[in-house]
């Protein structure tokens, strides 16, 4: 007993058992995490005989600047608009903007990233040029991916729980089911899709081709930049919504049954039983389901790297996909690193968006 | 005007049989209390009523409707739950007008409705506050709110008081008291407390393993006890049992004989009775005297004394080992180990033929 005590009150030998599990997590999580701070503001390399040096926010500059130009048309001499043999008018070529021009430094080494027609006939061309095109795209693409997974994989998985969430015989294989996905590793899964999705005897095609008795013709779903991201999204939706399934249950199952028999019993429809009992019961799972869903779409890589490898077309770049191929592909860690710090701060950004939109607000 | 009828209702769970044929008589504007011991089905009952649970077989008629296969909602019941049921995210005045707005209501018929039941229960200064911030009282006092604006002809209570404490639970008791004369509604009301079946009720109905043993006015099951299972139950401390012999039978009398009480004569009340069977004799322990030795009945010593201030209880141990509890009405001290002399009044006695069980509800 006295031992015990001595055990108990000793600071050192509570220290002395934290020590490991500390030691390990600050081995593995918060060093790497102030290295990649670190990392981000000078020119580390993997692999350099070069000590690095400070380079301040310049890997930020280098990702994130942007800039724009209106572009005139080329006219002949008596002003008219020149135009090729396709008749599209025709204008300077960017590179004499963007390559040493001394009227426009701040468009130095950028490349265009898209553009548009604007002015009177649309004659003009406004261009949005970026310092790293392929990086732009992966934000948008990661954005788009996360817009569209959120809601869809939420919503779906809560359709599945409230399905699930009855008394049935043989339940319990349905729940089995919808979580196979999620125990299966996402490289494996992203192979198998790789199949499913094949232009020319994909699982897909066939079955969208004898549905319509032939008259589908083939789409090669990775191989073009239109389908590409949205092949990727669709896998990834159908992969982890047993995972979301799984919480909402849990979820539902701390509503208190006497709720739903005192709304029964003054009549609740379905849908207002859902709407007045169900939803507001399931308010903070929804919270940390959003959350986790943000967080899980954001480091969207796995699939990216089985399925595309970012292409076709850079159509299915995405941050994670691009910190990974900077730092490693390319030896190039201070970029990397980076890319990584910068999508910590969105997802950070996000998530305390969605914690203060979703706050519990007394009256 | 709605009676509640039932005719030979019955229950099972699988083929767990929990109500074995009730067959109840409740008059409109009647207040009816369910009483028994844990699990003999009283919230069954109720639920049923409700339309919370199917009914196996039988027929309940609500007013002049067979009612089997009626929708909750169409019933004209109301129930509140000891678990109070009220939803959380919802206001006092949400709460309270939920079943007007699941019946899409005008919202100013259902503000006024509102205001009437909060001016009832005279909980008008709480209508804007949340489940969170009230008393286990007031919460109740919401769940009644919501019952009493749907104007039911039939209110059901299961142990709604039971969460409260001591207190509360005798301010609620006489509220829900007055709330039925105000109201004139017929109401069901399952209790464990015999105070609140006493006080409250027009007809108590006493239930054990699913079927009725007495139904009768308080004082009726009081002073005429059925069976020894209701003489047992109602009545605190519980009614002693002296197991007897019968020694004669005349028209409406029985001679018995039991080695610690030696030959009284006690009325039969038509129960019938064989010469030379055991019988038991009842005796309530208020109607127990304490007398000298010399004109005592029973003698014995005291075991254990509990004093009351209004009265004293003694739990007296006779020569046979039998353990008697005589409840002396003033203040009285016994030493424990004392001898003691007991009288009782032979017309307040009643004599069962059947015999307790061991495990049986007496004690
Ligand atoms: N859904 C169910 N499935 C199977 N058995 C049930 C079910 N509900 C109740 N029972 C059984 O029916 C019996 C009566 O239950 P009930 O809840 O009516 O008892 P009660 O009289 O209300 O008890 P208490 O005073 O403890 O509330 C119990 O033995 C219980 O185990
Ligand atoms: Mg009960």
């Amino acid at each position: 007993m006295a031992q015990q005590k001595s055990l108990t009150q000793s600071n050192v030998s509570g220290w002395a058992f934290a020590l490991p599990g500390f030691g390990l997590m600050v081995a593995f999580i918060i060093l790497p995490f102030f290295f990649a701070i670190w990392f981000s503001l000078t020119n580390q390399r993997l692999i350099s005989p070069n000590p690095p040096s400070f380079m301040g926010l310049s890997n930020y500059v280098d990702l994130l600047s942007i800039g724009t130009i209106v572009l005139e048309p080329e006219r002949d001499a008596t002003g008219a608009v020149i135009r090729d043999n396709a008749g599209d008018i025709t204008y300077p070529r960017l590179r004499n903007f963007t390559r040493n021009n001394p009227d426009y430094p701040h468009l130095q080494g950028m490349r265009e990233w898209f553009g548009w027609q604007t002015g009177p006939n649309d004659e003009l061309r406004r261009v949005i040029l970026a310092k790293d095109v392929v990086f732009m795209r992966a934000l948008k693409n990661t954005f788009t991916f996360v817009i569209i997974v959120a809601p869809l994989q939420a919503g779906l998985a809560l359709m599945l729980a409230l399905l699930i969430n009855q008394k049935l015989r043989g339940i319990n294989v349905y729940r089995a089911i919808y979580f196979m996905p999620v125990v299966i590793s996402i490289v494996v899964v992203a192979f198998l899709w790789r199949l499913i999705y094949d232009g020319n005897n994909g699982l897909l095609n066939n079955i969208l081709g004898a549905l319509s008795f032939g008259w589908f013709e083939p789409v090669d779903w990775l191989g073009q930049p239109s389908t590409a991201l949205g092949s990727i999204i669709a896998m990834s939706i159908w992969q982890a919504v047993g995972f979301h399934m799984v919480i909402w249950l849990s979820g539902l199952q701390t509503i208190s049954p006497t709720l739903y028999e005192a709304a029964e019993l003054e009549g609740s429809s379905k849908w207002q039983t859902f709407r007045y009992v169900t939803w507001p019961g399931l308010r903070n799972t929804a919270v940390l389901i959003l959350i986790v869903i943000t967080m899980q779409a954001f480091g969207l890589f796995a699939q990216v790297d089985v399925m595309t490898n970012g292409g076709p077309l850079d159509s299915t770049q995405t941050i994670v996909f691009q910190a990974i191929e900077r730092g490693y592909g390319k030896q190039d860690i201070s970029g990397g690193s980076a890319i990584s710090v910068i999508l910590f701060l969105i997802v950070l950004s996000i998530s305390m968006i969605q914690r203060y939109l979703t706050r519990e607000r007394n009256t | 005007m709605a009676d509640v009828v039932l005719k030979n209702i019955k229950k099972s769970f699988g083929n767990v049989d929990v109500i074995k044929g009730v067959d109840l008589d409740i008059k409109d504007g009647e207040f009816t209390v369910f009483v028994g011991p844990s699990g003999c089905g009283k919230s069954t009952l109720l639920r049923m009523i409700a339309g919370l649970e199917d009914i196996s077989d039988g027929d309940m008629f609500i007013g002049d409707t067979r009612v089997n296969t009626v929708a909750p909602k169409d019933r004209g019941v109301a129930m509140v739950f000891q678990s109070y049921a009220i939803f959380p995210h919802m206001t006092v005045r949400e709460n309270i007008g939920f079943g007007l707005t699941i019946a899409k209501t005008p919202k100013a018929e259902k503000d006024a409705k509102v205001a009437e039941a909060a001016r009832i229960l005279q909980m008008e200064h709480l209508l804007d506050r949340r489940p969170s911030q009230l008393s286990g009282g007031q919460r109740q006092r919401v769940a009644i709110g919501r019952a009493i604006t749907r104007k039911p002809e039939v209110f059901l209570f299961d142990e709604p008081l039971s969460n409260l404490d001591a207190a509360l639970r005798m301010d609620m008791r006489m509220e829900i008291g007055k709330l039925h004369q105000q109201l004139g509604a017929t109401m069901i009301y399952v209790t464990h407390d015999q105070v609140e079946a006493m006080t409250l009720a027009d007809k108590i109905v006493v239930l054990k393993d699913g079927a009725v043993m007495q139904a009768g006015a308080p004082m009726d099951l009081y002073h005429n006890p059925d069976n020894l299972f209701v003489a047992g139950f109602l009545g605190a401390p519980s009614m002693n049992f002296l197991i007897v012999d019968v020694i004669a039978l005349t028209d409406d009398h029985a001679h018995v004989h039991s080695p610690v009480l030696g030959d009284i004569t006690i009325a039969t009340k038509g129960r019938q009775f064989t010469v030379g069977q055991q019988a038991t004799l009842g005796l309530r322990p208020q109607h127990l005297s304490y007398v000298e030795a010399t004109t005592a009945q029973l003698s014995g010593h005291v075991t254990l004394t509990e004093r009351l201030g209004s009265e004293t209880v003694i739990n007296a141990t006779l020569s046979d080992g039998t353990t008697l509890i005589a409840a002396i009405a003033e203040d009285q001290e016994f030493r424990v180990g004392a001898e003691i002399g007991l009288r009782f009044d032979t017309t307040k006695a009643h004599l069962f033929p059947e015999l307790p069980t061991t495990t049986g509800a007496a004690h």
